[in-house]
């Protein structure tokens, strides 16, 4: 059985301050070439390999990130 | 992008955001330790089901605007005043959970007197202390937790002893009062530490309703715009160099001061 997670990040909320690249234990995240609304490079997952932990939601000052997990 | 899409489904929600948070967009600036404070509250108020109990009392500063954020009732004061509107609310809603949101210029400079007195009444109140060395909304210059050598403002070529005196560890200072029930420092920069602090900021609740006294929550924070660095790079300083003046974890704990 596998834990398998999936982020869902608002992007437009998102101020791509980078502070969850770094809590993640996974590098699933990454800041976009792509600028939403307010100039921003948004955050986004890069990479299938979410394990739904949720640390770089518990370090988002904007709480713009929402965590799914499942097991598979 | 979106991996996984099949697993986005109610059932296996894991976190989202608080209803305790309005939907307003924070103004603070990318990465500031307010957002993640102000979540952090909001999610324990939401754990314990206060929320028609809690009353925030917003004071002046970056987050001056903070009632706009939390779904709570809400009363601004006038800059350093909020332990003493504090008081008056609590004073006449015994059963609400009063809590003060400060930031050091707030706390530990104009409201001084304030902040030593409702402590030192043991007021049954929850003090939220946002440290983060500088006064970060009017363009950042010096508070009385700036450190030794720390560029601001007003004090461009480093903080001197000399000029300025010394960091004030306010924290440590109320924890001497009788008052105090709970004095403790935290900070919200790391996943773990995030845990942490809801945990601390939940025994502040709790004691509350326990009508325990004063329970005051430190939170060293970073103030990267003020700071002049990235929200990654403040975050990372902030270990390194507040952390040694202002060490994280519990100062008192039940009324007594925890032997270090
Ligand atoms: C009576 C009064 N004096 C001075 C000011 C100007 N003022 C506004 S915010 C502030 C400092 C806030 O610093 P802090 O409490 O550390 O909050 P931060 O912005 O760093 O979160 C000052 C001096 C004011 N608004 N009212
Ligand atoms: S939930 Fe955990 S594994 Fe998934 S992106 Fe966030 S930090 Fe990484
Ligand atoms: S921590 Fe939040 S606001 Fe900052 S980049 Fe990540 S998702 Fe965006
Ligand atoms: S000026 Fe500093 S404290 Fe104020 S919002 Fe910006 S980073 Fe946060
Ligand atoms: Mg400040």
């Amino acid at each position: 059985m596998a834990i398998k997670g999936s982020i869902v990040v608002d992007t437009e909320r998102c101020k791509g301050c980078g502070v969850c690249l770094g809590a993640c234990p996974n590098q699933v995240i990454a800041l976009s070439k792509n600028v939403n609304g307010k100039g921003y490079n948004y955050a986004e997952p890069i990479k299938d390999e979410c394990i739904g932990c949720a640390s770089c939601a518990m370090v988002c000052p904007d709480g713009v990130i929402t965590v799914y997990k499942t097991k598979l | 992008m979106v991996f996984n899409q099949d697993i986005i489904k109610p059932e296996n929600l894991v976190y989202k955001r608080t209803n305790v948070l309005t939907d307003a967009v924070m103004h603070y600036c990318p990465g500031c330790g307010h957002g993640t404070i102000h979540r952090v509250i909001a999610e324990v108020i939401e754990e314990m089901g206060i929320q028609d109990k809690a009353i925030c009392i917003a004071p002046v500063g970056c987050s001056v605007l903070a009632y706009n954020y939390f779904n709570v009732d809400s009363q601004g004061a006038a800059h350093g005043r909020a332990p003493a509107i504090a008081t008056a609310i609590q004073r006449l809603y015994p059963d609400n959970h009063v809590f003060t949101y400060q930031g050091d210029g707030d706390l530990a400079a104009i409201g001084t007197a304030e902040t030593i007195h409702a402590c030192n009444r043991g007021e049954n109140i929850v003090i939220i202390f946002v440290n983060n060395g500088i006064y970060g909304m009017t363009g950042g210059q010096m508070a009385p937790t700036t450190l030794i050598g720390m560029k601001t403002a007003t004090t461009p070529y480093g903080r001197s002893v000399e000029l300025n005196g010394y960091p004030l560890q306010i924290t440590e200072l109320l924890a001497e009062l009788p008052g105090t029930y709970y004095v403790t420092r935290q900070s919200v920069h790391t996943p773990a530490a995030v845990r942490k602090a809801k945990k601390a900021i939940r025994q502040a609740f709790e004691n509350q309703k326990g009508k325990k006294g004063t329970s005051f929550v430190e939170l060293v924070s970073n103030c990267n715009s003020g700071w002049k660095m990235t929200p990654v790079a403040a975050n990372k300083w902030m270990e390194e160099n507040m952390f040694p003046k202002y060490p994280v974890g519990d100062i008192k704990v039940n009324g007594e001061k925890v032997s270090k």
